[in-house]
This record gives C-alpha cells, sequence and structure tokens, in this order.
C-alpha cells in the first residue's frame, strides 16, 4: 500500500456516464480484485473514491468508473497532466493463486471493470477462463476480455446485443471450478445461490461507501457469516457463503 | 524549538493527537508511516460489551466535512484489554483509551476495568451522537453528565479526559459540570448532530436519520467553543474539530487548548499526521515561537 500524487496520463469517456483513467503507476503494488482510493490533488473533496483496478499494466494503472456523485464527477473532469493522489492498492483480490482448471468470471454493469484485471491474472497462470458480461442496454470492455479468456457470454436487458436477459441465465456454474462475481448485489446473491445449489466455490466483490479506505475507520463494514468485515480490508471479495449466507 | 507538552503529568512529544474512530488502533496508519511520530493516539470508541454498529450507509460527503453514522463497532472493553492495547503499546506513543456507554452501570464497570489495564488516560465519551439510548444521552444535559463522571471519577484511577458533546445545551456550563465531578481534562468537540436526505429515494442518507458531521465545516465553532471552554475552566482542555493544518493546530493553542486531535483530515490525506508535526515545526520556527507552550491561551 502507497500514498502517492501520480500524472493522469488520459481520461476518455467510453460511454454516456462511463470513463476510463489511465495515471502513471509508480511501481505501486496492486492485483486483480483490489482497488485504489483517488482524489483530484488539491480538490476541495474530503473524502477520496474508491475504484477498482481495472487494469494494472506495468507503468500504467486503467480506472474505469461511472459519474454517480461528486467524486465520480469531479474525477471525470480531469485531464491528461493533471494530478491525482492515490491510496493503494487496497483490500483483498480475487484467490488467484489457488486457483486451477476453468474459472468462471460473471459481471454485471460497473463490475465488469474489475474483473478484465481478474482474467488477466487467471489466464497468465494457465486457468481456462470463461467470462459472462450482463449490460443494461450498451456493451463496454468486451473487447478487453478476448486475449484473456476462451468463451465471452453476453447478455443485454433489451437485448440489442447478445442475450436478452440476465447474464445468470446464462451461467452453468456445474462446468467451473471456481466462480467469481462483481456487479450489483442482485445478480451476486443469484450466482451465489446457483454456485451453492450446485457446490461450485463462488467468490463476490462487494462495493461500498468508504472514509479511510484502509479499516481503520469501519465506515464499510458489512454483516457477514462471520460477524462484522470491512469491505476496504477484509474485502472487497469474500467468500459467497460468509458475505450471502442465507442463499 | 520545542512541541512537546504536558498533559495530566504525561509528557506529548507533540500536540497531535489521532482522534477516537478515525485511527483504529493505529495499525492500519502505522502501514503508511510511523505513527510513534504522533502526540497521542485515542482509540477507537470502546463500549463494555462488543457492538456491531449501525446498519445502512455510514460515512458521507458534505460541504467541506463529512457525516459518519458508525455507531461504535467495537470489540469491547475486555477484548481491548487482551489485544488493542498490545498493538497500541508497539507505538512510542501516549495511549488514550476512548469509552463510551449505554447505562451508568456500562460506564462504571468499563472505566473500572480499563483503569486497572494498561493505558495513559482514559477519554471518557459522552458525545457520541450515533447510538441511540447513550453516548450522548449522557452529554447535552449538565447534571447527567455530572452524575455519570462522578460515577467514573470513584473507580478511576487512571487520568480522566471527558469528550464533550457540541450539542450539549450549554458547553461552559458542561464543561463546569464534568469539572467539578472530577475531570481531569477536557476534550472538544465531537461531532455535530446533522442530517442528510436523498431526495431520490426520499429516504434519510442515514439509517438513524441524524449522524455526527465533523470536518472543516465545523471548525470555527468548535474553535469557539474551545475558547470559551478554556477561559470558563482550569482543567486541560484538548481541542478538536476540522483541524486541518499546522495554523488550524496553532488557531487551537492559541485558543487555550494543551494539545489538539485530528481526525477527518487523515482520511483526505492519510498521511496528514506524519506532515503535520513537520508543519506545525516549520510553522512555529517561522513565526518565531521557541516553544509551542508559550503561546497558549494568548487570546
Amino acid at each position: 500500500m502507497e500514498y502517492f500524487q501520480t500524472s493522469v496520463i488520459s481520461n476518455i469517456c467510453i460511454s454516456e456516464d462511463i470513463f476510463v483513467m489511465v495515471v502513471g503507476r509508480n511501481g505501486a503494488p496492486a492485483s486483480a480484485g483490489q482497488f485504489f482510493m483517488l482524489r483530484a490533488t488539491g480538490s476541495a473533496l474530503t473524502l477520496l473514491r474508491p475504484i477498482s483496478i481495472f487494469k494494472a499494466e506495468a507503468d500504467t494503472l486503467h480506472f474505469m468508473y461511472r459519474i454517480i456523485g461528486k467524486g465520480t464527477r469531479e474525477l471525470s473532469t480531469l485531464r491528461a497532466g493533471d494530478t491525482v493522489s492515490l491510496l493503494g492498492a487496497l483490500g483483498t483480490g480475487y484467490p488467484i493463486d489457488k486457483m486451477s482448471g476453468k474459472v468462471a468470471l460473471v459481471g454485471g454493469g460497473l463490475g465488469i471493470p474489475p474483473l478484465c484485471e481478474t482474467a488477466k491474472e487467471l489466464t497468465a497462470k494457465g486457468v481456462q477462463v470463461d467470462v459472462y458480461l450482463g449490460y443494461r442496454d450498451d456493451l463496454f470492455a468486451v473487447e478487453e476480455f478476448e486475449p484473456h479468456s476462451r468463451d465471452i457470454f453476453v447478455s443485454t436487458e433489451k437485448g440489442e446485443e447478445g442475450y436478452r436477459g440476465f447474464v445468470t441465465d446464462l451461467l452453468k456454474p456445474e462446468g467451473y471450478d471456481a466462480v467469481f462475481t462483481c456487479g450489483p448485489e442482485i445478480m451476486m446473491r443469484k450466482v451465489a445461490a446457483m454456485c451453492a445449489a450446485t457446490k461450485v466455490p463462488c467468490w463476490c466483490s462487494m462495493e461500498h461507501r468508504m472514509a479511510c479506505g484502509i479499516g481503520a475507520c469501519l465506515g464499510c463494514s458489512v454483516r457477514t457469516a462471520e460477524g462484522m468485515k470491512r469491505v476496504c480490508k477484509d474485502g472487497p471479495v469474500f467468500p459467497s457463503n460468509i458475505i450471502f449466507p442465507n442463499k | 524549538m520545542n512541541l512537546g507538552t504536558t498533559l495530566l503529568g504525561i509528557h506529548f512529544k507533540n500536540p497531535i493527537i489521532a482522534a477516537s474512530g478515525t485511527f483504529g488502533f493505529g495499525d492500519e496508519y502505522n502501514e503508511l508511516y510511523d505513527v510513534s511520530c504522533l502526540g497521542g493516539i485515542s482509540s477507537k470508541g470502546l463500549t463494555l460489551h462488543p457492538k456491531d454498529g449501525n446498519e445502512g450507509i455510514r460515512v458521507y460527503e458534505t460541504p467541506s466535512g463529512m457525516m459518519n453514522s458508525v455507531g461504535l463497532q467495537n470489540p469491547g472493553v475486555e477484548a481491548f484489554i487482551q489485544e488493542g492495547i498490545a498493538k497500541m503499546r508497539r507505538f512510542d506513543t501516549v495511549l488514550i483509551a476512548n469509552m463510551g456507554g449505554h447505562s451508568m452501570e456500562d460506564y462504571v464497570t468499563g472505566a473500572e476495568m480499563l483503569s486497572k489495564a494498561d493505558i495513559d488516560i482514559l477519554e471518557l465519551n459522552i458525545s457520541c451522537p450515533n447510538v441511540k439510548s447513550g453516548g450522548m444521552a449522557f452529554g447535552l444535559k449538565a447534571e447527567v453528565a455530572q452524575e455519570v463522571v462522578s460515577a467514573v471519577r470513584n473507580v478511576c484511577s487512571k487520568p480522566l479526559m471527558v469528550k464533550l458533546s457540541p450539542n450539549a445545551e450549554n458547553i461552559v456550563e458542561m464543561a463546569l459540570a464534568c469539572e467539578s465531578a472530577g475531570a481531569d481534562a477536557l476534550s472538544l468537540v465531537n461531532t455535530f448532530q446533522a442530517m442528510a436526505i436523498d431526495v431520490h429515494q426520499r429516504k434519510p442518507v442515514f439509517n438513524n436519520v441524524y449522524a455526527g458531521l465533523s470536518g472543516a465545516a465545523i471548525r470555527p465553532i468548535a474553535l469557539r467553543m474551545v475558547h470559551s471552554v478554556c477561559k470558563n475552566v482550569h482543567v486541560p482542555v484538548v481541542g478538536m474539530g476540522g483541524i486541518y493544518t499546522a495554523e488550524d493546530i496553532l488557531s487551537f493553542i492559541m485558543a487555550g487548548a494543551t494539545a489538539v486531535q485530528i481526525g477527518t483530515i487523515n482520511f483526505t490525506n492519510p498521511l496528514a499526521g506524519k506532515e503535520l508535526v513537520t508543519a506545525l515545526e516549520a510553522l512555529c520556527q517561522r513565526e518565531g515561537i521557541q516553544d509551542i507552550n508559550e503561546i497558549r491561551g494568548i487570546i
């Protein structure tokens, strides 16, 4: 974990309200499923914002985010050459090292970006990766998964591209050694339930408002089967039977 | 150039203390910098029994500050004594145990246990706005506060600092009541009770409806309260409320505070503790202050 100032290399709108920001990595550690806290240097805002790692390259970090409030709106105004403060990488990511065989990645909406780095790291380890991506309407980042996956399944709620319906309709967990999911809680609960029914281990990545990002303030605690857990430190990735014990 | 100060007979290497609830037990921030550089650390707010804290949103950005409704999630006094103290003792800094309560009995039992443990100061929290029937309930009316402070004083052999709520009916009367009940020092202010509404969902942001406001937004009011309390009590005062810079620290000390606590700024800048120590030293040098203690209460 490092706290450092770095330069924005690019910050591009890829869809109506979705941006990809690329910044200098400055040698910071980063692995799949972890996140950074970001804040424009000199910003008047009080809190840094947690954003997942979309891609960690040798010299750059890529963050894909949607404008949902003041913090992300301010990030979207940054331009190449602006300075941004980063704290990270933070949290417990996906258990890449424990994986072998075949793993399914199931993402919904802005839960999709962190699965890109995850697909890359799994593939590099020799794990066979299938990707299930659920969108409301417009697709994004699908091509980013192509080098790091065997099959890509796409669904949209309106059905203009890919399967019409929910991405969980496409998933058959029994064909996999593990399932990693990230996205809306309702989707992850469904994935967790399907995995529980077929006895396939499943990990879910949670999203939460945070203040410190390092486990000190308890602003992001969630109730789990093992008591209160900090999304920022104990998570954001949790085994599904811990985070959704009733499903 | 001396930043060292003595509070309750204990030497602080500088007047900067990490505020309760923003700093855990110090170990997370110690991964970012050596927290032994701080004058002291006030522990996460403890209660006699473990607490899970509040459901729903717990932290929320506001103009020049933030609101929180963590609800005193903590492992309880016993677990703190068994594990938390050892964590904090790894750091060469003054160890302050912050404790709130839900009832007179909880306060007294918890204080009795902590009094026998290896802590330097007990900071009694009668000011948490985020738990029902506790904390702040004791910190609004001077006569209720007096009762709980007296009861704790009777069982507490450690230096006793009482943390006041700015929501008290009258902050000076509250301070005087705590002093007369045996408080060795006072710390103020805790967060201001505040509110936010999510207009899209047509619901309060926080499940408890009200939450505690902190950060720069409260600083001028906190400074006024610290000043007026310092003018009226004889015990030392630890000031806090939106302290972000070395200038803010000097303001609170000029207003009469012996030391200060920093809270919200730890979130905005995770290295704030370390950087403020350096910045305070540089500021004092620029201002020709040889000893931080010479400018205390000059206003």
